[in-house]
């Protein structure tokens, strides 16, 4: 089966192997270690870890749609924060009666806005399985819808990614207003706890940092899957000829519709795994600023090779952790620059300079991509607009 | 008055009985004096032919005569006969001054002082004659801003005075208004006649009054109140759309100037540049270091702002290409992902060098204000201007294009590279030259942007996906389609605003274009044909 | 609209109910049928009153002087442009028009670009792979396995186009003809009943442009071969009938020797004073 192919190639069960081990580690040193050993990694640690594997996934999704499809989405911030939103109704809907004005149906910020009753789309999110559909529901069918349209009439290269730009823009500016019902500038946030865990336990916390890094095991074995299946040689072969695909008798739109709606649900997972870890969300996860921050994660770990991106990540985010706590004015120029030099002396990413490592030592089997393609694709020539 | 007071006060108070004396030899050649003294003699059934002397001498000082009058501030001194105006009454010794030539006097007891009697009948009318009084100036805008006063003040005994005022009146504006009052008196006396008068006024009092005239029993009356209104309602309608053209142009030109850059770095060069919204911020913060630099003359610093803005971005432009861009020649995502880099460091750099916090550009006189078309229209200057220095940075940047020879090498590169090389076309220097004039006019958009919003690091933000919507909208490559697209797209922002709101518009718009896009990839008006192909 | 159009537009809209091949119906002789067709840019006139005929199993060159239109002309057939007027037919059934280019493709029209193009990301296997004649619909494609049927074909297929030792090399890393190759082999894969075939032997040498003749001259009777080339040895070569386009239009046809006798065709290839 498509779904379990990539766990019997080498990278893949390394991928996981250290995953799974890094999982490990961190729930024993924070269990059984006391607190004032050296090597006790604090609830704040696991949380602000928990966020990072979020992340990870995220820039799985995006490497998805960027490396293998050549789609530059510039508004991925979008669906991770549609999901993430769809979370936070669920655990709005949590908190019931212990708000600050007691209402046991109507969340705080629409008891302030003297609101009546419940807005119809928020039915149903006091329910978790209903919850969750719609964690993958939402952003995908914003994604389906979009991408229809816009496979369809072969917007592509840079038109595809400024006009991702703007759908997330108009609908940072759509969530800002409080009409929307989704508590507008402030967002969601007081949330108590899920699934009747207490969010603020230590436990829970633990928990939400394995369920995102079971999560991202599981996202990385879709795109995986999905990579080394036919389709995943299709989607290269509609991202560096399109016409070449057509004529040979590929519906294009529909694999890229296709790419792109599972890359938005993965996404949307990502976003909702995120939210009960930092305990909000608002507007400001539509910025265009966001999602173009995540392409460079993409950038940095090394296009189209799934790993990367999660390396990139990871790096990225923690860089930004110690910037902003240390000289916070430097962060932007650190990112800026970041944007620069990747883009002008690391086109291929870490991942490049790991293989090209690879490659100066013969004696070192291959074996680990054995579609042998990921690596070694030219970049850059996904658009000629 | 009360400063014109003071400073008299200040300035002669010691040389005051020289002055005085001096002074007080010429006094019987002023016509002034007759006037006073004629009005300060006059029985009380001659009053007021006296005020009206004095109304129609045009003498400039009536007013403050008049006004002293209907004070009890006008006094004759016993001894002398002299008509003198008292700038303060408390105490035993008054202050008192010269009503002709309004210099202090001195103090003098009350007791040698007689003041000259008004009684209520006349202190009454005084105001409407005060009005009057300017209905009789020399400069037509006085008398024009006199007569739009009288409106809705009108009462029976200023009737007589403004037909007549009509009457003697030459200018068409003023007459207008003159009929304008009348007519809001006779509505309310229940002329019905009048309302025709008022039918054509845009003015709120002259609605005020039709809407009075409407709440009232005369059912002739209240009919052809509803009329007027309704013809009214109609004008005002068309002016407020006029009003939204206006700034539906005015944002489009905006946008025409901030993208008409953009069009020709994206639409010639294939260069997707997100650091054009900084490059509009440097030129932005250009114009207020001028400013600072020239304090006091913000119109001068404007104007050399021009020139220094284009020549900041279009520097920053050249840095910006020699060090990243022509590396990513080919690779347009790329480039997007990098200038972007540059973009944040360029915001970053503002906020650390100058301040996070908003600077202020002064706004010279000759761009304030605004120029009033009726009643219900005005048009601020500054978006005029800015108006017009969109259409002329437009023009002369098609002149350029399509007239000089960087135009043609620039065409030439963008059609066919090698071929162009071949041709002894140098294609870097073309490529440097055509990034350079793209980021200098970002530049001027700057400039003008600092006329109409804050300038903060964040200015560039906020243009740059509109922006890039102007030119994909307009179709890539086609500096009229930038135009035009600018402009509508301003429009039907502003046509959309009053029943939208502000964010939801912008909101319309962006889906708008994203829903055009995916009927017209190539925008509204594309290349065709085999070139467009490859 | 008859009854059969209105049958064969039923049959576009299942279109997951239709056979993976669908038939062609070629009783009435002509497998591509082309009338009155015009295009036109910005004003310029690419196709003008074009009529073409193409048998079934025929082979037949198109040649004509650069801006003839028969780039053009291709594009047309698979779909890419649409024309102004005029209608295009495949076999008696399929009216090309109302299709867009996969559907075309996979009714069993292949096509051979004038460039090269072949995924350059992927290997010379892999290449022929996407290309077999499978259901490409986007989960079936997901789901697919690699059967031993489909790897022999493949494995035929490369050694027709002479491609065997080159098998998981990447497609970039082959040399202009090899990229010809492969792309012709591409066309084997899909198994299409017509194939079109821009400019085929250019950039090759002397010897693959025999092999090309031999493999092109192989294919017809089974398949219907059209293929546009300049290079008129080659064209002599392998052709029987031949079609000479001019402005759009059809200036000649027939046989190598008539056209090439023929005054109109001299005048255009020699220029007016010949």
């Amino acid at each position: 089966m498509w779904l379990t192919r990539p766990l019997r190639e080498r990278s893949t069960q390394l991928f996981l192997g250290i995953l799974f081990a890094a999982l490990a580690v961190v729930t024993l040193l924070h269990v059984t270690m006391p607190q004032n050993s050296a090597l006790y990694v604090s609830s704040y640690t696991v949380t602000l870890m928990g966020k990072y594997l979020c992340y990870a996934l995220l820039a799985v999704a995006v490497d998805l749609v960027w490396g293998y499809l050549g789609i530059l989405s510039l508004g991925h911030g979008a669906f991770f924060a549609l999901g993430g939103y769809a979370m936070g109704m669920y655990l709005m809907r949590q908190i019931g009666d212990r708000g600050v004005y007691g209402d046991p149906i109507l969340p705080d910020f629409m008891v302030f806005l003297n609101w009546q009753e419940l807005p119809w789309f928020w039915h149903g999110f006091d329910m978790a399985w209903f919850a969750f559909i719609m964690v993958m529901l939402a952003p995908g069918l914003l994604a389906l819808v979009f991408g229809f349209l816009a496979f369809r009439s072969r917007v592509t290269g840079v038109y595809l990614s400024i006009i991702t730009q703007a759908l997330t823009f108009a609908l940072m500016l759509a969530f800002f207003r409080n009409e929307m019902g989704f508590g507008g500038n402030n967002g969601l946030t007081d949330f108590k706890d899920i699934l009747g865990f207490n969010l603020r336990t230590d436990a829970t916390r633990l928990g939400l940092f394995i369920a995102s890094g079971i999560a991202l095991a599981i996202g990385y074995l879709v795109c995986r899957g999905i990579v080394t299946s036919k389709l995943g040689r299709v989607s290269i072969a509609c991202r560096d000829a399109e016409a070449r695909a057509r004529f040979l008798g590929y519906r294009v739109d529909r694999v890229q519709l296709f790419v792109f709606v599972v890359s938005a649900m993965i996404a949307g997972v990502a976003g909702a795994l995120y939210v009960p870890q930092v305990g909000i969300i608002n507007p400001s996860e539509f910025s265009p600023l966001f999602s173009i921050e995540i392409v460079v994660w993409v950038a940095l770990g090394g296009r189209a090779t799934l790993y990367g991106a999660v390396i990139g990540a990871i790096l990225v985010n923690y860089a930004k952790t110690v910037f902003t706590g240390v000289m916070p004015d430097a962060w932007l120029f650190a990112l800026g620059g970041l944007f620069v030099l990747v883009t002008v002396f690391l086109p291929k990413g870490i991942a490049g300079l790991l293989a090209k490592r690879k490659k100066a030592k013969p004696d070192d089997s291959d074996s680990g991509t054995p579609d042998g393609t990921a690596t070694d694709k030219p970049s850059g020539q996904e658009a000629t607009a | 008055m009360g400063i014109f007071r003071l400073l008299t006060l200040l300035l002669f108070a010691l040389a005051m009985p020289i002055v005085a004396n001096a002074q007080s030899e010429d006094r019987s050649e002023d016509p002034g004096q007759d006037l006073l003294v004629n009005l300060a003699d006059a029985p009380a059934s001659k009053v007021e032919d006296a005020i009206q002397t004095i109304v129609k001498s045009g003498d400039e000082r009536a007013r403050g005569w008049l006004e002293a009058y209907g004070n009890n501030r006008l006094s004759r001194v016993k001894d002398t006969g002299q008509v003198v105006i008292v700038l303060n009454n408390r105490g035993r010794d008054w202050e008192i001054a010269d009503p002709l030539t309004g210099e202090n006097m001195g103090e003098m007891s009350r007791r040698d002082l007689d003041r000259v009697a008004i009684n209520n009948r006349i202190r009454g009318q005084l105001e409407g004659i005060l009005a009057m009084l300017d209905l009789n100036a020399a400069d037509p805008d006085v008398r024009e801003a006199s007569a739009q006063d009288m409106m809705g003040k009108v009462d029976a005994s200023l009737v007589a005075p403004l037909e007549a005022q009509l009457e003697a009146e030459e200018n068409a504006a003023v007459r207008d208004r003159i009929q304008a009052a009348l007519a809001i008196y006779r509505v309310g006396e229940g002329d019905v006649e009048a309302v025709d008068v008022l039918a054509g006024s845009l003015h709120p009092r002259a609605r005020a009054a039709l809407n009075e005239a409407v709440r009232g029993g005369d059912p002739a009356m209240v009919t052809a109140a509803k009329n007027a209104l309704a013809s009214i309602e109609q004008k005002l309608k068309l002016n407020s759309a006029a009003e939204t053209l206006y700034f539906g142009l005015s944002l489009g030109s905006v946008l025409v100037l901030a993208a008409i850059g953009l069009a020709i770095t994206f639409g010639v060069m294939g260069v997707i540049n997100m650091a054009h919204g900084e490059l509009i911020m440097l030129g932005a913060y250009t114009t207020w270091g001028m400013q600072q630099l020239l304090p006091g003359q913000p119109g001068l610093a404007l104007m050399l702002s021009i020139p220094a803005g284009f020549l900041v971005s279009a520097t920053a432009g050249i840095i910006i290409e020699r060090s990243v861009i022509q590396f990513l020649k080919g690779r347009p995502l790329e480039t997007l992902l990098a200038t972007f880099g540059i973009s944040l460091i360029l915001q970053q750099l503002v906020r650390t060098v100058i301040s996070p916090q908003n600077r202020t550009v002064v706004t010279p006189d000759w761009m304030s204000g605004s120029v009033v078309i009726n009643d219900a229209l005005s048009l601020t200057l500054n978006r005029l201007y800015v108006l017009a220095f969109a259409m002329i940075v437009f023009f002369a940047l098609m002149m350029i294009m399509r007239k000089t020879r960087l135009g043609l090498e620039v065409r030439a590169v963008t059609q066919n590279r090698a071929m162009a090389r071949s041709m002894g076309i140098r294609a870097t220097r073309v490529d440097i030259m055509t990034f350079a004039l793209g980021s200098g006019v970002a530049g001027l958009a700057g400039v003008a942007l600092s006329q109409l919003t804050n300038v903060g690091p964040n200015l560039g933000q906020n243009y740059i996906i509109d922006s890039f919507m102007v030119v994909v909208f307009g179709g890539v490559g086609n500096l009229w389609g930038t135009l035009i697209a600018g402009l509508s797209l301003g429009t039907i922002n502003q046509l959309l605003e009053p029943w939208a709101g502000a964010v939801l518009a912008k909101i319309i718009v962006l889906v708008f274009i994203i829903l055009f896009i995916q009927k017209r990839p190539k925008g509204l008006f594309p290349q065709k044909g085999r070139a467009a192909e490859g | 609209m008859s009854f059969f159009e209105e049958m064969a537009d039923r049959e576009h809209v299942f279109h997951f109910l239709t056979p993976q091949a669908s038939p062609v119906d070629v009783r009435h002789g002509p497998i591509l049928y082309l009338e009155d067709v015009n295009v036109s840019f910005d004003g310029f006139k690419a196709i003008n009153n074009l009529n073409l005929t193409i048998d079934d199993g025929e082979l037949r060159c198109i040649i004509g002087p650069n801006g003839a239109g028969k780039t053009t002309m291709m594009d047309i057939i698979t779909g890419k442009t649409a024309p102004d007027t005029g209608s295009v037919w495949f076999g008696t059934r399929h009216n090309l028009l109302t299709k867009n280019e996969p559907e075309i493709a996979s009714l069993g029209i292949g096509r051979k670009f004038q460039k090269p193009t072949v995924f350059e990301a992927l290997t010379v296997f892999e290449n022929l792979e996407l290309a077999m004649a499978t259901d490409k619909r986007v989960i079936p494609t997901l789901r697919a396995k690699m059967r031993a049927e489909f790897r022999e074909r493949i494995e035929e297929v490369l050694v027709t186009i002479g491609l065997k030792d080159h098998r998981d090399l990447l497609a970039g890393i082959l040399s202009h003809g090899q990229k010809q190759w492969l792309e012709i082999g591409m066309l084997l894969m899909q198994k299409p009943r017509l194939l079109l075939v821009d400019e085929p032997v250019a950039g090759m040498t002397e010897q693959e442009m025999e092999r090309t003749a031999e493999l092109l001259t192989s294919l017809a009777g089974k398949q219907s071969v059209v293929v546009v080339e300049h290079d008129m040895g080659f064209v002599r070569s392998i052709a029987r009938k031949v079609t000479v386009l001019h402005q759009g239009s059809v200036l000649a046809e027939g046989s190598m020797d008539q056209v090439s006798n023929d005054p109109e065709v001299i005048k255009v290839y020699l220029g007016e004073e010949a």
